[in-house]
């Protein structure tokens, strides 16, 4: 039996890394992989907190995160597919069209 | 009242048919000007016209709203609740009666998009009959916001050649009191549900409530704030005469003749009654800001080279007489501000539509380019004459009736500030007549000038009814304010028992924590 | 039918009323007989008035009438009440005896004007306000033909509009009158709300019922007294009407000599109670009455325009009106008024028939000669002359005598001495006047071959004048002549104030012997220098070269309220205009525009349009909003 405690540190280390990930990185495309890196992490805290008080609210909130980083995952990646075709590149210093 | 008055919602109707009436110029066909003018004029009229049952059927003993008509309609306290007073009846009236006017000044003037035009007037017509019918603080923001859209709108498409600026100005200006208002509908719609539990935003029911001091000093300012900038009061002006010189000639008429009466009206039915203890700690600085304004209004007016300046600077010391008179809290002068309102509506608006015919004529403003029109022009000269004798306050005439019952008022307050406000005698007859000198009298300035002919049938069909209202108001003011009396009465109590009773049974904390609140609104 | 008295007023407002509306389109024959049988109705229906009053005795009390309430509010009421008492009855009748004289003269002198039906429809206008203005019985309704007859002053003076300098006077008149007419008001709030009831016998009784003090008493009739100088012309209102002078003649002769600026003298008559309770303030009104009227004269001495002359001897004859009341001579200064409506009324048609003659000339030093070839005019005129003179037996030298006689007999003895030397400054230049227009050679346009008497319906009214003119004083014999002998005073007993002085015989006997020198030796000095020996005027003229040009240039009063009050101001104001209303409100408003954007662009460079810095911002929110929480 693994304590409950190393499922929220590992979710946190994800996290952690995700974070890092998405500023070291400057493809657009990691950087997405960065995110769902950090969402899948938060799933993971979620369903280790349910499970540790014994509530399903956590496993309903993990359900709806899986089926909003599914849409997010169709509708960024569209926008990177197009971003690539109209610029050939997909380096995030370079993308700077809403400078204000 | 008559059985078929009464049977009607007649301050329902008389507020907005101009609004069924804007709906249907929608529907119309926009090229057939003749057309649009003509239902345009027809349901203005129709409004006046039911205004005068108002009028007759004004009882005005009691003092209270006639003609009420209340419904449930938003739900806590935000109910549709009309109604008309003294303080209000001819404040309808004039507005009423002004529209139809303003609309067939304009058959000329305006010749595109006259459509959007004539459904604009006739939304703004709605929204200031609802301003002063309003008997729901709501009621009365909704209004007052609505009636700036149709404005901002007539002035910036239909304005001068800086009209986006004086727009932009007026907005504003007004848009930046009428926020604070806003706030302040919060707070008392939060003050009377925690005194009594309830809900209501009825005016009634708020001027019953015992506010603290300390909150009727920021309310009375943010309300004041809005009031003040619509009155004008010096030094909140400046956006009047830019707004005046924009718009086209109908909007001035309507924009001096009834909104800025609306800042006056603000203060007689919410600022004053609703925070009586408030009232009386700024009267003095007030009153002080309108004598202030009356001379300052009058020696720019003296100065303008621009006909419409000049007018609406007269605008800004008369208006400084009738705040200087609401302030000083007796009964002649409530009853002279009131009078004096109509009249200012009347013989500005009406100097408003004679410098109209002059540009729509000559095409410029400018003083110095005009000069002797009364040779050509002397049917045109006699009624100019009028307007100016009414608004410089000839005896006799309608200006005379209100001014002197302002001055009398004003003296029996503050002897100091009457003689400052009799200053006007002087000055209004010196711009107006340097004005009158310089436009009409003297050599003609362009002899061979085709475009100066004498006063058309719709030109006179407009101005005549305005003199002989002018000559009737100043022999008869009695039909008018015997209407006022009670409601005047009614209202003095509201403003002053408060007052008196706080500040005569409790007198060192209370005074003490306004006094205190007002040192800390001037850090 | 003296008891539809307040009809006097009504009838020529009527007529005023048909015809502004439509009197252009009427035959001009229907408008000279309109306006002036309204004239005449009013006349016949004060002559009426004036007889019911004289049979009903002295103490019976005044017509009154109310017609209909006006503005009533709380304390304040105003009624359209008309009274027609001795007082009024005097006036009315001046007015509309002069007045009805003065529209048969107008009907020849305006015929060849375009405008004809305006004029008569201003002048019965004027007829109808200053009949208002002489028959309220309030204050505040006496205040409507107060300010009305100013408008139609300022009408008729501007009435040949498309003359610059005519626009220029009628404006200048009525705004020097308004600013009497705001101390007017002032005056009149402190009596209202002091008596609380304008009618004048309410405000005459206050000061003996206590409800007027002293010193308010004193501060309100100093304040309407500043308004009787505006509209009586006095020093120092009275630069409007040597200006007004570019008005037609015969309006110079009713509104600007006869009646409207005698309205300040009828108006201290009629709050006699009130000045009577206030030394100062008749003191104020007696010391502005004579001074102007010596300040005046000095300027008449030189003036070369005849009807300019005329004004200036006008602004000096009310200031003994003035005087007259100011030491409790009311009744002499209403005789004044009185004898005064005739011949100065007389030397201005007798004027405007020599103008009308040459053809628009009013320079004198252009006429001359002109003895012969006006036959009635000069004999008018010259009887008009004498009478303001004050040659013995002429209605001047009756009327003069009883107000500086009440002077001297109050113990005025300044005053007096300021009213003998007028005297002889008014006989001085008003012979100047007679020698230069119709004696000695013809010059310039006087020798114009064309100069013909004027017709009939203009020298008729001339001959009537001149008859009155020399006849009016046997209404007013000095009392030395048996008590009963001052039939004005005594009809005005009871009405006017009246302090009674009594002299010895021998002393009155002295004042009048003294007066009548006076006259002659204004008329000799006249005779001296300008038939005697004619290079005297420019010699004299040379010497005092600095007096001379005081004189010529008016004291120059006019640029003095030009340079001290007109000018600061405007200048002030468009100082103020452009500094504060533009620069500081403005500017305020324009400001926070500026800020707003100026912000907006600084805000600007924080959005760099990079991913990273985007999120970086999100995370030190998200660190920033845990630790807030945490911590």
């Amino acid at each position: 039996m693994i304590p409950p405690p190393a499922f929220l540190f590992l979710a946190v280390l994800l996290f952690g890394l995700g974070v890092l990930a998405f500023f070291v990185k400057k493809d657009l495309l990691t950087q997405f992989m960065a995110v769902e890196i950090m969402l899948n992490a938060g799933n993971l805290a979620f369903l280790s907190l349910a499970k540790a008080f014994g509530r399903a609210e956590g496993q309903a909130l993990v359900l709806f995160v899986i089926t909003v980083a599914a849409a997010e995952a169709v509708v960024g990646l569209a926008i990177i597919v197009v971003v690539f075709r109209q610029r050939r590149s997909l380096r995030t210093d370079e993308l700077k069209d809403l400078k204000g | 009242m008559s059985a078929f008055a009464s049977a009607l919602p007649l301050v329902s109707l008389v507020t907005f048919l101009p609004l069924a009436g804007a709906v249907l110029l929608v529907f119309i066909r926009g090229e057939s000007l003749k057309a649009v003018r003509a239902a345009a004029l027809a349901v203005s009229l129709l409004t006046f016209a039911l205004s005068l049952f108002l009028f007759f059927g004004f009882d005005g003993a009691s003092g209270l709203p006639e003609f009420v008509e209340r419904a449930s309609w938003l739900g806590r306290g935000l109910d549709y609740h009309v109604g008309v007073d003294g303080l209000s009846l001819f404040l309808v009236l004039l507005a009423a009666f002004l529209t139809p006017i303003a609309l067939l000044s304009s058959w000329r003037a305006v010749g595109d998009r006259v459509k959007e035009f004539s459904v604009f007037m006739l939304l703004l017509e709605t929204g200031m009959i609802g301003v002063f019918v309003s008997l729901n603080l709501f009621l009365f923001y909704v209004f007052w916001e609505a009636m700036l859209i149709p404005m901002y709108f007539l002035i910036g498409i239909w304005g001068g050649p800086r009209r986006v600026y004086a727009t932009m100005k007026f907005v504003l200006f007004t848009m930046f009191g009428s926020l604070l208002m806003l706030v302040g509908v919060f707070v008392l719609h939060a003050a009377h549900h925690q005194a009594t539990g309830g809900y209501s935003l009825a005016i009634a029911d708020l001027a019953g409530l015992a506010l603290s001091p300390a909150l009727q000093t920021w309310l009375f300012l943010g309300f004041g704030l809005a009031f003040a900038i619509k009155v004008p009061l010096f030094p909140l002006h400046t956006w009047l005469p830019d707004a005046h010189v924009e718009a086209p000639t109908a909007a001035s008429v309507l924009l001096a003749a009834v909104l800025l009466k609306m800042g006056a009206y603000g203060f007689l039915r919410l600022g004053l009654p609703l925070f009586p203890l408030a009232a009386a700690s700024f009267a003095p600085a007030l009153s002080v800001l309108a004598a202030v304004g009356i001379v300052y209004g009058g020696l720019m007016a003296l100065i303008q080279k621009d006909m419409k300046s000049l007018v609406a600077y007269s605008s800004v010391s008369h208006m400084g007489l009738v705040m200087l008179a609401v302030f000083s809290l007796n009964f002649e002068a409530t009853e002279g501000a009131i009078y004096q309102m109509l009249n200012h509506g009347l013989s500005t608006g009406a100097l408003f539509l004679c410098v109209g015919i002059l540009y729509e004529r000559t095409h410029t403003r400018k003083i110095a380019d005009h000069g002797g029109a009364a040779a050509r022009m002397p049917v045109f000269a006699g009624i100019f004459l009028v307007v100016m004798l009414s608004s410089a306050g000839l005896p006799g005439l309608n200006g005379f009736a209100g001014e002197i019952l302002c001055f009398f008022g004003v003296f029996a307050a503050n002897k100091a500030l009457a003689a400052v406000s009799v200053t006007t005698v002087i000055l209004s007859a010196a711009y107006l007549l340097w004005l009158y000198r310089r436009v009409l009298l003297g050599p003609l300035k362009d002899p061979g000038d085709p475009r100066l002919r004498d006063l058309d049938k719709r030109e006179l069909a407009y101005l005549v009814p305005i003199i002989v209202l002018i000559v009737f108001m100043g022999l008869f003011p009695g039909v008018f304010l015997r209407k006022l009396d009670a409601s005047v009465s009614r209202y003095l109590d509201a403003v002053k028992t408060p007052a008196a009773a706080t500040l005569g049974l409790a007198p060192a904390p209370e005074r003490g924590q306004t006094a205190e609140n007002r040192a800390e609104l001037e850090r | 039918m003296a008891e539809a008295f307040w009809l006097i007023p009504l009838i020529p407002g009527a007529g005023a009323l048909v015809l502004l509306l439509f009197g252009s389109r009427m035959p001009r024959r229907w408008v000279s007989w309109q306006s002036t049988l309204a004239v005449l109705a009013s006349f016949v229906l004060s002559a009426a008035g004036f007889a019911r009053l004289v049979r009903a005795g002295p103490d019976a009390p005044a017509l009154a009438k109310t017609l209909l309430p006006w503005i009533a509010s709380g304390s304040f009421v105003a009624e359209f009440a008309f009274s027609f008492d001795r007082l009024s009855a005097v006036m009315a009748l001046v007015v509309t005896g002069v007045g009805l004289l003065i529209h048969v003269y107008s009907v020849g002198y305006m015929a060849g004007d375009k405008a004809y039906a305006r004029y008569f429809a201003y002048l019965n206008l004027f007829m109808f306000f200053m009949l208002v203005l002489v028959t309220a019985s309030d204050i505040v309704l006496m205040f409507i033909g107060w300010e009305g007859v100013g408008l139609c002053s300022y009408l008729l003076i501007g009435f040949w509009f498309d003359r610059p300098a005519a626009a220029k006077a009628g404006l200048k008149a009525f705004v020097v009158n308004r600013v009497g007419d705001a101390a007017f008001i002032v005056g009149l709030l402190f009596l209202l709300t002091a008596v609380g009831d304008p009618s004048f016998a309410a405000i005459n009784a206050a000061p003996a019922a206590g409800l007027v003090g002293p010193g308010l008493a004193t501060l309100a009739a100093v304040l309407l007294f500043v308004g009787a100088t505006g509209k009586s012309a006095q020093i120092p209102l009275y630069v409007w009407l040597p200006d007004a002078m570019e008005g037609p003649t015969p309006v110079s002769a009713l509104i600007h000599a006869a009646t409207m600026v005698t309205a300040g003298v009828y108006m201290v008559s009629r709050l006699g109670g009130l000045f009577a309770a206030s030394p100062a303030a008749s003191a104020v009104v007696a010391w502005t009455g004579g001074l102007t009227a010596v300040f005046a004269a000095t300027v008449a001495l030189v003036q070369t325009d005849i009807k300019r002359v005329l004004a200036y001897s006008t602004i000096s004859q009310i200031g003994y009106m003035f005087l007259g009341c100011g030491v409790g001579a009311c009744a002499a200064g209403m005789f004044h008024l009185f004898t005064h409506a005739f011949f100065k009324s007389l030397l201005f048609l007798a004027a405007g028939s020599v103008i009308h003659a040459l053809g628009g000339e009013q320079d004198m030093r252009r006429m001359g000669g002109l003895r012969k070839r006006l036959p009635v005019t000069f004999p008018a005129f010259l009887v008009g002359a004498m009478a303001i003179a004050g040659v013995p037996f002429l209605s001047g030298f009756f009327s003069k005598d009883a107000i500086l006689t009440s002077a001297f007999a109050g113990g005025h003895y300044v005053l007096y001495g300021l009213g003998l030397a007028g005297a002889v400054l008014t006989a001085f230049y008003v012979f100047r006047m007679v020698f230069l227009t119709f004696y000695g050679e013809p010059r310039a346009a006087g020798a114009h071959p064309r100069v013909r008497e004027s017709p009939p319906v203009m020298t008729v009214p001339l001959v009537i004048l001149a008859a009155l003119s020399a006849l009016a004083g046997l209404a007013g014999l000095p009392v030395l002549l048996g008590g009963r002998a001052d039939l004005f005073g005594r009809f005005l007993e009871g009405v006017v104030v009246r302090t009674a002085h009594r002299l010895a015989a021998s002393s009155e006997v002295l004042l009048i012997l003294a007066a009548a020198a006076s006259a002659l030796a204004g008329i000799y000095l006249a005779f001296v220098f300008y038939r005697g020996s004619p290079a005297l005027p420019a010699r004299s003229a040379a010497r005092f070269p600095r007096l001379y040009r005081l004189l010529t240039g008016k004291y120059y009063v006019d640029e003095a309220y030009e340079a001290a009050i007109v000018r600061p101001l405007v200048r002030g104001a468009e100082l103020v205009y452009r500094r504060f209303d533009l620069e500081v409100v403005d500017g305020a408003l324009n400001a926070s525009a500026a800020a707003a954007r100026g912000a907006g662009q600084g805000l600007n460079t924080v959005q760099s349009g990079l991913l990273r810095d985007y999120a970086l911002a999100f995370l030190l929110g998200v660190v920033i909003f845990l630790g807030a929480l945490l911590l």
